[in-house]
C-alpha cells in the first residue's frame, strides 16, 4: 500500500536576483526589488513528500531519522544562514526560487533511495510557492 | 476537473508498539513514540475530493455535506480519543501518521462514493506543522 510522508524544513538565505546577460537596467526592469545590489534574505520553507509502501511492522514509509539526515547534510548545512549567490550551484544560474527548487530536489533524489522522493516544494515567503515532482 | 480541499482538527493521543517486537526493538524503533502511556498531538486532516462544478449551483460538493461526512465519519471516533485504546483499525495496526491517513481514506471513501458526486483524491494527515502523510488510495 503506497502512502506519502511529507516534513517541513526551513533555512534562512540571503540572495540577489541578476544576471550577467542582461544590462543593469534590464535586470533591475526583470527582478525590480530582488535586484537591489547588496542582495536580500528569506525564510525559505521547503517541503519534502517522499512516497512508498507502508511497512508492515513499523506503519511507516520512510526512516524519518535518514530523511532527516539527508536533508541536513545535502541541504540545510549546505544552504541554512548562506548566500545563495556564492554556493557553486548558483555560480552560472540566477538563485531564484525556481532554481533553488530544482537544486534541492537534485540534491535529495541522489541521496535518498531510488524513485523516494515524490515532490518537493520551496516557498520564499508565505505567498509564493515553486514545486518539482518527480518525473514520469 | 476541480480539486476542493476541507480541513478540519482533531486531537487524540496514541504511541507506537509493535507486539511482535522486544521492548529493546520498539524502543530502539520509535524512540520517544513508544512510550506506552501515550503522549498526544493536534491533528490537521485535509480531505480533497475531486469533480466537475455543478451547473446549477457551482458546486463540486456541498461543503456542509462534506463536512458532516468527515464529523460523522473521523472525527467522531478519532477526537479526543486515545487512538491505540478505542478505535478498531488500531487494535492491530500501529497508529502512525501514514496509517492515519489510510484509515481516513477507507472510512470517508464509502461515504463520498454513495452520494455519487465527486471522487475522494487525497487525504492529508498532520500530526504537527511539520509532518504530515498523504495517501491517494491503490490507483
Amino acid at each position: 500500500m503506497k502512502a506519502y510522508f511529507g516534513r517541513r524544513y526551513t533555512i534562512s538565505a540571503s540572495h540577489r536576483l541578476h544576471t550577467e546577460a542582461l544590462t543593469a537596467e534590464q535586470n533591475q526592469a526583470t527582478y525590480g526589488k530582488c535586484n537591489h545590489p547588496h542582495g536580500h534574505g528569506h525564510n525559505y520553507v521547503i517541503e519534502v513528500l517522499v512516497g512508498g509502501e507502508v511497512n508492515a511492522e513499523t506503519g511507516m514509509v520512510v526512516d524519518l531519522a535518514a530523511l532527516d539526515n539527508a536533508v541536513q547534510e545535502r541541504v540545510l548545512d549546505r544552504f541554512d544562514h548562506a548566500n545563495l549567490n556564492l554556493d557553486p550551484a548558483f555560480a552560472d544560474r540566477v538563485p531564484t526560487t525556481e532554481n533553488l527548487c530544482r537544486t534541492v530536489f537534485a540534491q535529495l533524489k541522489d541521496a535518498l533511495p531510488a524513485r523516494e522522493l515524490d515532490h518537493l516544494r520551496v516557498a520564499a515567503t508565505e505567498n509564493n510557492f515553486f514545486e518539482c515532482f518527480a518525473e514520469g | 476537473m476541480i480539486f476542493l480541499t476541507r480541513r478540519a482538527t482533531f486531537s487524540a493521543s496514541h504511541y507506537y508498539w509493535n507486539e511482535a517486537w522486544p521492548e529493546k526493538k520498539n524502543l530502539e524503533v520509535f524512540g520517544r513514540c513508544a512510550n506506552r502511556n501515550g503522549h498526544g498531538h493536534n491533528y490537521t486532516l485535509e480531505v480533497t475530493v475531486g469533480g466537475e462544478p455543478d451547473p446549477v449551483t457551482g458546486f463540486v460538493v456541498d461543503l456542509k455535506w462534506l463536512k458532516g461526512v468527515m464529523e460523522r465519519e473521523v472525527l467522531s471516533a478519532y477526537d479526543h480519543r486515545h487512538l491505540n485504546l478505542e478505535t478498531p483499525e488500531f487494535k492491530q495496526q500501529i497508529p502512525t501518521t501514514e496509517n492515519i491517513a489510510i484509515a481516513a481514506w477507507r472510512r470517508l471513501e464509502p461515504a463520498i462514493r454513495a452520494a455519487k458526486g465527486a471522487k475522494l483524491t487525497r487525504i492529508r494527515v498532520y500530526e504537527t506543522p511539520e509532518i504530515f502523510a498523504e495517501y491517494r488510495g491503490e490507483a
